[in-house]
């Protein structure tokens, strides 16, 4: 890592730095006011209040009553409690379920589902088009008699492909189908209108935007039978049990306030990326965007970069000071290419050479020339060690 | 997924000393990890040295990440002046080990890059044999 430069963080779509607001309204609930919700001394009445507010800055962004969301430890476990949580109560009749997913869903949705498959639990796995697309006409065939639920991400964290969420809730109000979206990549820039979009799940996250880690939170339309993953003390209507975490909620409540406060921000950003891709494409031989260039979000790019690999163009753009992210997870727990660039029809040496650049509020017009200035030049580089040009 | 790796790693992926094709090879050793994707070429040219064959010239093509290149570039580095019963005999722990330490996640990176010079290696011995 370069020493005493600043880092050019183009990595927003994993974490995003906790705005500062947000960190002052945070701060108290983790040091003065310490109380446990649940006791019934000032103390505790203080947090519990504190709660409250946040529950409805929550509810009213997402356009739905504060009673109807549930704070969960992350995004993940909501989107865990949303699938475990909707089919265990359906299975209680004794019937068994069918889910419908797409091929691109975050591992958080992905894992659970194949979990309840290896249960018994039918599934079926919604391919997408080249631009990362799922057809509503193919999920309106797959449609069976016992589809409980739809779980289609709102956007994609690795391309950033939006879902036509609002077309697919329209359809299956007609089957009376739950529909849950995983909205995590979409709170900072899309409507989260739950009532527009005619979803009955909706999970998002707190460090996805500018909130802290280990926060997420479930919207869970009113009257959805829904079992708890989590048993305890009752927390959260029983649905979530464990001890709330205050300065997390208190967090995501404001995080979210202040996203709502930047919606005109959204249009600057997207000129910016839309200065990334093109510098990229233009300076760069042999370079293909991954995507789609109309139903994509804002702040994402990804790129296949015939001939130069995607970790070893991170670790060169790291030693540049440039914080970036390999379109494909060659993960610790696997070397498979992403399943996401498999999906769109990409070969593995495509998804292999790929490489994700996501912009945020900080992200300046400056940054993307750094960028654009040294990344022709380690690509070059990574083309001649692997004499593919 | 990217991990955290030594300084000798990262310099010897940043500045590798042995990339590229090598003019008129004796042989090339070409392997390819079908579950990461990584494609590493060895090219050796075979000299001769009071009655000893030994690598003279050895050089690397490789497409992939960071431990991939780092440890194509460290074979190069140890095979280069070894005789060839000497170069058989080097294996994915030397390799690590030169290295300081590989994450254990790369450890196949290594792994290739004996793949692919003992590939070189028997290319070259089959080639005499004719």
């Amino acid at each position: 890592m370069a020493k005493n430069k600043k880092i050019i963080y183009l990595d927003y779509a994993a974490t995003t730095p906790i705005d500062s607001k947000v960190l002052k309204e945070i701060l108290p609930y983790l040091k003065q006011e310490y109380g446990n919700p649940s006791s019934i001394y000032n103390y505790g009445q203080k947090a519990q209040e504190a709660i409250d507010k946040a529950r409805g800055n929550v509810g009213d962004f997402l356009n739905c009553s504060p009673s109807e969301i549930i704070f969960t430890g992350s995004a993940t476990e909501a989107n865990n409690l949303a699938i475990f949580g909707t089919v265990r109560a359906w299975q209680k009749r004794g019937k068994k379920p069918h889910i419908i997913i797409s091929q691109i869903e975050h591992h958080a949705v992905l894992e659970p589902c194949k979990t309840l498959e290896k249960e018994g639990v039918e599934v079926s796995y919604l391919p997408v088009n080249k631009e990362g697309l799922i057809s509503v006409s193919d999920l309106k065939g797959a449609i069976k008699e016992n589809t409980v639920l739809v779980s289609i991400m709102y956007a994609n964290n690795e391309i950033g492909t939006i879902q036509p969420i609002a077309e697919i809730g329209k359809l299956l109000k007609k089957f009376k189908i739950l529909f849950h979206t995983d909205a995590v990549q979409a709170v900072n820039y899309l409507n989260c209108d739950v009532q527009k979009l005619g979803v009955d799940l909706f999970t998002i996250s707190g460090h996805k935007i500018y909130g802290p880690k280990g926060i997420g939170a479930l919207y869970v339309k009113k009257g959805t039978e829904i079992l708890p993953i989590i048993y305890g003390g009752g927390q959260e209507e029983g649905i979530r049990s464990g001890t709330e975490n205050v300065a997390g909620i208190v967090g995501l409540g404001a995080a979210l306030v202040e996203v709502k406060l930047r919606q005109a921000e959204v249009k600057d950003l997207e000129k910016l990326r839309n200065e990334l891709i093109d510098g990229i494409l233009k300076n760069i031989p042999d370079v293909k965007l991954n995507g789609s260039q109309e139903h994509r979000l804002p702040n994402n790019t990804n790129f296949t970069v015939r001939g130069a690999e995607g970790e070893s163009m991170v670790i060169a753009l790291d030693g540049e000071g440039i914080a970036a992210s390999t379109g494909s997870a060659c993960s610790s727990r696997s070397l498979e290419p992403s399943h996401v660039l498999l999906a769109l029809g990409l070969s593995k040496e495509e998804a292999h050479c790929s490489l994700r650049l996501t912009l945020g509020r900080y992200t300046t017009e400056d940054e993307i020339n750094q960028v654009l200035k040294v990344l022709p030049s380690i690509v070059n580089r990574l083309r001649q060690i692997s004499g593919i040009k | 997924m990217t991990f955290k790796y030594s300084k000798k790693v990262i310099e010897h992926f940043l500045h590798p000393k042995h990339w590229g094709k090598i003019k008129n090879p004796d042989s090339i050793g070409d392997t390819l990890n079908l579950r990461c994707g990584d494609i590493m070429k060895i090219y050796i040219k075979v000299g001769k040295k009071k009655k000893k064959e030994y690598i003279e010239k050895i050089s690397f093509e490789t497409l992939g990440c960071g431990a991939a290149i780092a440890t194509s570039d460290m074979i190069c580095d140890l095979a280069k002046g070894k005789t060839i019963k000497e170069a058989k005999k080097i294996s994915f722990k030397d390799i690590a080990g030169e290295l300081g330490s590989l994450p254990v996640q790369k450890i196949h990176c290594a792994r290739l890059a004996e793949t692919a010079l003992k590939m070189a290696i028997k290319e070259y011995e089959r080639k005499k044999k004719k």
